[in-house]
């Protein structure tokens, strides 16, 4: 997909331009009035662009300079809203083949027995929506827009709405979505931990313009991206698979790029693809291996790039094999008196590699609760 | 007489006057609907004109707006001597001039309550339509027209109840020709215009409240039903 676009709204701003493969999920993050939704707009249809070009599966949908802007209904693109819109006269069922019954039968390569079954609404059909709850509303409006079989699917903050029961019950079906069906996602959200669960790539947004798009794993590790990310989320995200997921001391034990990574215990298989959030304030760095410590995971490697912004606290990234991001006080790094290129060991406990940031990889039968 | 038999005259009159303003509402609803969206949704120079225009009637005297139709449309009116020469259609001093007057008189109050419930219709949903593969014209009719439906009863049944109750526009539109424009208001003042009419005016004030008491709970029941439908 390749999405240039630029649109002014009053005294704001949207100029954002990004590219990415044809499938997985792509998560559109930023602060609230960061422009996300607008994007995504102007990506349906549903708002016009002053000038660009969106281009989604070889399919150009609109371009400023040769004058094409196909209306929304021409683009094939599903798209799941914030609060959920369905048709408030029709059934779930009606709501569910609205869509279905105006894509032509040749074109539809999703199955109505099969997103029932996927998204565990075979018991609404016969429904009206005012009678169902706000997770089952997400799980039609996702269903609805899976139905026309598109080329991509928008999906704006789709659990915003919900709380936090209603989420959980409603991300593992987005999870298994993007396995299932080959269809790119461009997921807009602004909490972090939806996006670990689910993306493969990011799109960084701030006042209107896109700050960093690439590798999920690659702009978290990256602390110039720091303030576009908030202090609270600071650390890197390691993707490893699970080695051992029970060892002798009662903890999982996961491998990533020639290390060993002992977490609390999770609930996954050995073989599982994780994808595991350490944050920078719990890793510390000592110049020396030590030789008895509460350190459950330490892993040698060199320091890569100081980050001094003059605060009370610097943050480092230490190269492992990986990046590996650690902010320790000023005070500390004086004492230790670090140089970029150094050998340094990193310390992770293992406590601090905490359950809600440790992410099973979408897989139906072991979506960890969330 | 028995009170229960009603009279040629009352039968004609009752006849006349369902008939007038059936086709009233049925000729303005398709008007009414186009008029209630353009006010409602599009943004254009002479927006408040065309506003005004429609509204005329419910704040003109009638006898005013029959008068004006008189003019525009009477066979050597503006229009209607061009509606008689081409089309060979005549207004003036028949039902069909009735039908014209109470659909005059009453459209507002049809575009009124359209409008409203136009109003009402979340735009993010027809927007979602669209999404969904459906063009302009199918959103229209698959979701913005039924979501508006409680609005078009609503006008509907006033429009109806409008076009009964009219009087002044049609007496001075088509005059008061029996068994051609003669509806029930007009045979009531017809009769309280003659000596021992009295019983003859209260027995069509009878009419009138019974069939403005059915059209009334027509539309709370068909409201209801489909309050019901959205929730069930």
């Amino acid at each position: 997909m390749e999405i240039k676009l630029t649109r002014k709204q009053g005294g704001f701003l949207v100029d954002a331009a990004f590219e990415g493969p044809e499938s997985g999920v792509t998560a559109l993050f930023g602060p609230s009035g960061a422009g996300k939704t607008s994007l995504i707009s102007m990506v349906a249809g549903l708002m016009h662009p002053d000038a660009g070009r969106i281009q989604v599966n070889g399919l150009c949908l609109f371009d400023s300079e040769r004058h094409i802007n196909l209306p929304p209904e021409k683009r094939r693109i599903g798209y799941v809203f914030q609060d959920g819109r369905l048709l408030p006269h029709l059934s779930v069922r009606g709501n569910l083949t609205y869509g279905m019954r105006l894509t032509p039968a040749n074109r539809r390569f999703v199955a109505f027995d099969a997103v029932v079954e996927l998204l565990g609404i075979g018991h609404l059909l016969s429904r009206r929506p005012a009678r169902l709850s706000g997770g089952e509303k997400q799980r039609v409006a996702i269903g609805r827009a899976l139905l026309t079989s598109p080329a991509m699917l928008l999906m704006d903050e789709p659990l915003a709405s919900l709380d936090a029961s209603r989420k959980s019950e409603v991300l593992p079906f987005i999870m298994r979505l993007s396995r299932e069906y080959a269809i790119p996602i461009l997921y807009v959200s602004h909490i972090m931990d939806e996006i670990l669960n689910l993306a493969d790539r990011l799109v960084i947004m701030d006042m209107g313009r896109v700050a960093a798009f690439g590798d999920l794993d690659d702009l978290l590790s990256r602390p110039e991206l720091q303030p576009h990310l908030g202090t609270e989320d600071y650390g890197s995200v390691i993707s490893a698979v699970v080695d051992e997921p029970l060892d002798a001391s009662g903890l999982t034990r996961l491998r990533f790029g020639g290390h060993w990574l002992k977490v609390p215990p999770m609930p996954a298989g050995r073989g599982d693809q994780v994808r595991v959030r350490i944050s920078a304030r719990h890793v510390a760095v000592a110049l020396r291996a030590p030789e008895q410590s509460s350190f459950q995971n330490i892993f040698p490697g060199k320091l890569d790039q100081i980050f001094d912004r003059g605060e009370p606290f610097v943050d480092l990234r230490l190269d492992i094999g990986c990046p590996l991001l650690a902010r320790i006080s000023r005070k500390s790094f004086s004492d230790l008196n670090l140089k970029p290129g150094q050998p340094v060991f990193a310390l992770v406990k293992s406590v601090a590699v905490s359950l809600g940031a440790v992410h099973a990889m979408p897989d139906e039968s072991k979506v960890p609760p969330i | 007489m028995q009170f229960w038999h009603l009279t040629d005259v009352e039968i004609e009159a009752l006849r006349l006057s369902l008939w007038v303003s059936g086709w009233a509402v049925a000729v303005s609803l398709p008007i009414g609907i186009l008029v209630a969206w353009v006010l409602a949704r599009l943004r254009f120079p002479g927006k408040n004109l065309l506003d005004g225009l429609v509204h005329l009637p419910l704040v003109l005297p009638p006898v005013v707006t029959g008068y004006l139709l008189l003019v525009l449309l009477g066979r050597n009116g503006l229009i209607g001597a061009a509606l008689y020469k081409y089309l060979g259609l005549v207004l003036a001093f028949n039902w069909k001039g009735a039908v014209l007057a109470a659909a005059a008189m009453s459209f507002p109050l049809l575009v009124r309550a359209v409008r409203l419930s136009l109003e009402g219709v979340d735009q993010g949903l027809e927007a979602a339509a669209r999404t969904l593969g459906a063009g302009p014209l199918r959103v229209f009719f698959t979701v913005t027209l039924p979501l508006m439906a409680p609005g078009i009863i609503t006008g509907l049944i006033l429009a109806f109840a409008r076009s009964l109750g009219e009087f002044g526009a049609t007496i001075t539109f088509v005059s008061n020709i029996r068994g051609q424009t003669q509806t029930l208001p007009l045979a009531l003042y017809t009769l309280t215009q003659v000596p021992d009419g009295e019983v003859g005016a209260m027995r069509l004030c009878i009419l009138s409240v019974l069939i403005a008491m059915a059209a009334l709970v027509c539309s709370e029941m068909l409201a209801r039903r489909f309050a019901a439908r959205m929730k069930a």
